[in-house]
């Protein structure tokens, strides 16, 4: 059994907003991350997806706390860590492509020089060798090396993100978290950006954390989902498995809502009512407002984690299975 | 519809509400109702006029005496009560710069809102207009102004030639936030709905935006104001106030002239700009809070906060 | 926005304020009430036939006075004769020449302090935010902006002579009058103290807060959120790429500001007797001597129109997005 590249045990974050509320933004987060393999993070926005990213980087705005858990990167502890050195993992082990990376680049500077900020930033190599390799990251990404002076500005969008992609490989790290990257693109810039993806994890081995909303996305390159719902894992396992046989009924409703291309959709199913409020979360399992198949416990007790069946993990009552203990 | 107007004044009381609990808020209204109690009790508050030569026990005139028995804040050098110059100076001072701050206020609210929703060419123009301004060195321009109007023998005051000249070259502010306030409200849905229905231009702006803008108006006003009353003083120091009607600036004017620096009479030339330090104040910080109210950032940047982040206590050696 | 467009724009505005201004200037002295001599010589001065009519014949005084009058002034300014000052008895353009590089001194130096100070300062204060650096820099931004420039002025100057011994008032010492003021630096020096300290102090405030609010804009900024991905520190991202970009509009601010340092000139130049092109405009506008009053306006207003032009090329300069179209 080879050991995950990432663990994520029990991850809870907070936000201490300025009216002092405090949202609840995850609870109990756990999921593992294998080396060279793609997970996908899936759910409704605000369900904690680019939260739990945000919270492994430690990257959250000033109003957010993590209050407990642990994300052990090869081992490592990282919120055991001092700030310095996280700022030595950052990029270098683990990179990040924001959602909406059209602004995530630095009008007044440089595209080839953003890049090799990267690689200099962690003394991976001399200024010669790390223009060499900005080049061979452009290449990579199907932008041509001359272009390497330009301003972001003379850029396209679909260029941006994979200028985003190619800043985030400069260290050849072995981990990419990947927020939204296909969403506000156009569909042809989608389908490159994604066949970009899968063949840069294969070529590089390159473990990827990609949260979405798009279950397209999901189906097409994730070995293993996790979908999460008001700040908590509703369903974790494989894809197929998630696929063919959903165990939760947020899942369930889910997968029924999207439409497929090939089956003409006469009903486009959507899940009545609206995600919960982290500042006032219903007591109970946070999905049974809006759940159809809900018995008297889920108003009252938040469902256990279950191990359906190997691998695969569910939170709800109705799951049958041994209680999943996440070490 | 009076919708919009009861909105407002809804609005207008949970804004007191928040209002009242900040602290600088509240300090610049003090200190700007205090100076305008002053100015309008000043008699009161006097036993002198500001004409009125102070004397002593044996009727000689005092002149350049620090604070005494005779007068809290001392005499000039022509033996006039220095503290009934002030507060006398604070009619002056304040009703000068109100004045100017209003023309101000208002040439610069007509011409943003006009600007704002009319667009096109009336825009264009009005901005090119206030590029201009902007760029001129307004205290020369000023200057030549107050002097060629003062020469012309029109029969027009100092002081007014003073209001006038400051409101017209001080609405460009207003009129670049007021346009661009509007700009955004004409976007939302309702203006469109109301051009619909055939509502004319006049009512749209009477009853959508002027209720919109109208807290701005006032926030912005404020500013204005302090902005008018430190001109005023700086135009009067350099003698273009009223010598028959002082305020503060005037008040400079004569200390500075009449040698009260070198004479060590800071009673003299240390309290007027007190004062208009006083209301400056008060007037910028009130003007603050409302706009920090009505544009409020609340976000944190990106900086901010690392040393919360991780909360979680270290693991217990076992 | 092409750099081309843009700075073409800039100019043509440019060159309709300048024109703005001579008009204004024109204008303003030509509706004085009495012989239009006057206007150009000033009231309440005895000036012999002959000059009178030479005066008359140089500006077209006879001549009806659209378009004769107007253009022959223009064309006399143009070539840099703007009249005589009857109270200083020399040319006008003569006069403000030899007073124009003292001005230049003093507000090179207090803007550049204030600037200097202001945007560390505002950096300071944007970064840190809420703590005491913060407070206190608003604070102190906040109450400068409320206190008046000349009386600040008669503050310092009044503390600064009795508690520290400088001098009150001049460029130089009595002593030194007249000396080309390169070989008596130090007594310039001293007396440069405090005018400069008041500058500074009432424009430092002003930089600081823009600086201040430019450093939180651009620190919301998604591209500073990938720098810290990428590892940095809090100071290499402040110095690598929140400072350019905070800066940009700093620079617009000190072009718009001119016009205000010209203005605070004026008054601390009065307030400490400072030989400047600021007291020989108080001094005109007391002795209404309006040739003098209009070719210090001009050369004022010109001076600042064409500084804030600059600014503008070096804005286009330095914004990348300003470059290409």
């Amino acid at each position: 059994m080879t050991a995950p590249l990432l663990s994520v045990r029990n991850l809870t974050t907070e936000f201490h907003l300025p009216d002092g509320k405090i949202a609840r933004a995850l609870e109990n987060v756990s999921f593992d991350v294998m080396p060279g393999q793609t997970v996908g993070l899936v759910g409704e926005s605000g369900c904690g997806k680019t939260t739990t990213l945000m919270s492994v980087m430690r990257l959250l705005p000033a109003s957010g706390r993590i209050t407990s858990g642990r994300a052990l990167l090869k081992g490592n502890d990282l919120m055991q860590l001092s700030e310095r050195q996280m700022r030595a993992i950052r990029w270098r082990d683990m990179a990040i492509i924001f959602q909406g990376a059209m602004n995530a680049l630095n009008p007044v500077m440089k595209v080839g020089d953003q890049i090799r900020e990267g690689i200099e930033l962690h003394n991976l190599m001399d200024r010669e060798a790390a223009e060499k390799r900005v080049g061979e990251l452009l290449e990579m990404v199907g932008i041509q090396r001359a272009r390497r002076d330009q301003y972001p500005h003379q850029y396209s969008g679909g260029m941006r993100q994979r200028a985003m992609i190619a800043m985030a490989l400069a260290c050849s790290p072995s981990l990419l978290f990947a927020d939204e990257p296909t969403t506000a693109l156009d569909v042809m810039i989608q389908a490159q950006v994604l066949e970009l993806l899968k063949q840069i994890q294969k070529e590089l081995g390159l473990a990827i954390v990609m949260v979405t909303h798009d279950l397209g996305v999901v189906a097409e390159v994730c070995d293993t989902v996790v979908v999460m719902y008001g700040g908590k894992v509703a369903e974790y396992g494989s894809a197929d498995f998630i696929y063919n046989q959903p165990q939760h009924p947020y899942t369930q409703r889910l997968l029924a809502s999207f439409p497929g291309l090939n089956e003409p959709s006469d009903n486009l199913a959507s899940i009545p009512g609206t995600p919960p409020r982290l500042t006032n979360l219903p007591t109970g399992c946070r999905f049974h407002p809006r759940c159809e198949v809900k018995v008297d416990a889920c108003a009252r007790v938040d469902p256990p984690i279950l191990e359906t069946s190997p691998a695969h993990y569910a939170a709800c009552h109705l799951c049958k299975g041994k209680e999943a203990i996440f070490a | 519809m009076n919708g919009n107007w009861t909105l407002f004044k809804r609005n207008l009381s949970e804004f007191w509400k928040s209002f009242r609990r900040n602290k600088l808020g509240l300090l610049g209204g003090f200190l700007v109702l205090t100076a305008v109690l002053v100015a309008a009790f000043a008699p009161v508050l006097t036993p002198y006029s500001p004409k009125d030569i102070v004397r002593d026990e044996n009727g000689r005139g005092l002149t350049f005496t620090p604070p005494s028995i005779h007068g809290p804040l001392g005499t000039d050098d022509a033996g006039h009560d220095v503290w009934s110059q002030l507060v006398f100076g604070a009619r002056i001072s304040l009703m000068v710069g109100f004045m100017a701050g209003f023309i101000a206020m208002f040439v610069g609210s007509l011409f943003g809102i006009m600007a704002g929703y009319f667009g096109g060419g009336i825009d264009n123009l009005l901005m090119r207009i206030t590029d201009i301004l902007l760029v001129i060195p307004d205290l020369p321009l000023m200057l030549i102004l107050v002097a060629t109007l003062r020469q012309m023998d029109l029969n027009i005051s100092p002081l007014s030639v003073l209001i006038v000249v400051i409101g017209l070259l001080y609405w460009t502010s207003t009129a670049r936030l007021i346009r661009s306030q509007v700009l955004t409200i004409k976007e939302r849905q309702f203006v469109a709905r109301a051009r619909a229905i055939g509502a004319g231009h006049g009512h749209i702006i009477r009853k959508h935006i002027l209720p919109q803008i109208m807290p701005l108006i006032v926030a912005n006003t404020v500013l204005i104001l302090s902005t008018a009353i430190l001109v005023e003083s700086g135009l009067a120091f350099l003698g273009l106030g009223d010598p028959t009607q002082p305020s503060w600036g005037t008040m400079l004017n004569f200390a500075f002239d009449r040698s009260a620096v070198t004479n060590g009479a800071w009673w003299f030339f240390l309290p007027p700009g007190l004062a208009i330090v006083w209301v400056t104040l008060g007037c910028v910080l009130l003007g603050n809070v409302l706009e920090e109210m009505l544009n409020p950032r609340l976000t944190a940047h990106h900086l901010e906060g690392d040393q919360n982040m991780v909360m979680i206590p270290a693991p217990e050696a076992k | 926005m092409n750099r081309r467009d843009f700075l073409l724009r800039k100019l043509g505005l440019s060159l309709v304020t300048i024109f703005v201004v001579v008009i204004i200037n024109f204008v303003l002295f030509r509706v004085l009430p009495g012989d239009p001599v006057r206007s150009v010589i000033g009231r309440n001065v005895r000036i012999s036939a002959e000059t009178q009519q030479a005066l008359r014949a140089q500006f077209g005084l006879d001549k009806p006075i659209f378009p004769d009058q107007f253009f022959n002034t223009l064309g006399q300014w143009a070539r840099g004769n703007l009249g005589v000052s009857w109270s200083l008895r020399r040319p006008v353009s003569e006069v403000l020449m030899s007073k124009l590089w003292n001005t230049v001194l003093l507000i090179g130096l207090g803007q550049m302090l204030s600037i200097i100070f202001g945007v560390i300062l505002g950096l300071l204060a944007g970064w840190k935010r809420k703590t005491a650096i913060d407070v206190g820099a608003l604070t102190f931004s906040l109450i400068a902006w409320a206190i008046p420039t000349f009386w600040l002025g008669i503050i310092l100057l009044a503390a600064g002579s009795t508690w520290l011994g400088l001098p009150t008032g001049g460029i130089v010492s009595p002593a030194n009058t007249g000396k080309p003021l390169y070989t008596v630096l130090p007594d310039l020096a001293r007396h440069l103290i405090l005018p400069t300290f008041t500058l500074t102090i009432l424009y430092l405030g002003e930089y600081m807060l823009i600086m201040r609010s430019s450093i939180l804009e651009v620190l919301s900024e998604d591209y500073i959120l990938t720098a810290k991905a990428k590892g940095m520190s809090h100071w290499q991202v402040l110095w690598k790429h929140a400072l350019k970009n905070a800066m940009l509009p700093i620079v617009t601010l000190i072009a718009l500001n001119l016009g205000f340092t010209v203005s605070g000139a004026i008054y601390i130049e009065t307030v400490f007797s400072y030989d400047g092109l600021g007291k020989l405009f108080e001094t005109a506008l007391t002795k209404q001597d309006y040739p003098l009053l209009q070719g210090a306006f001009l050369l004022l207003a010109v001076s600042v129109i064409i500084a804030n032009m600059a600014a503008d090329v070096l804005y286009a300069a330095l914004d990348p997005r300003v470059k290409e179209a």
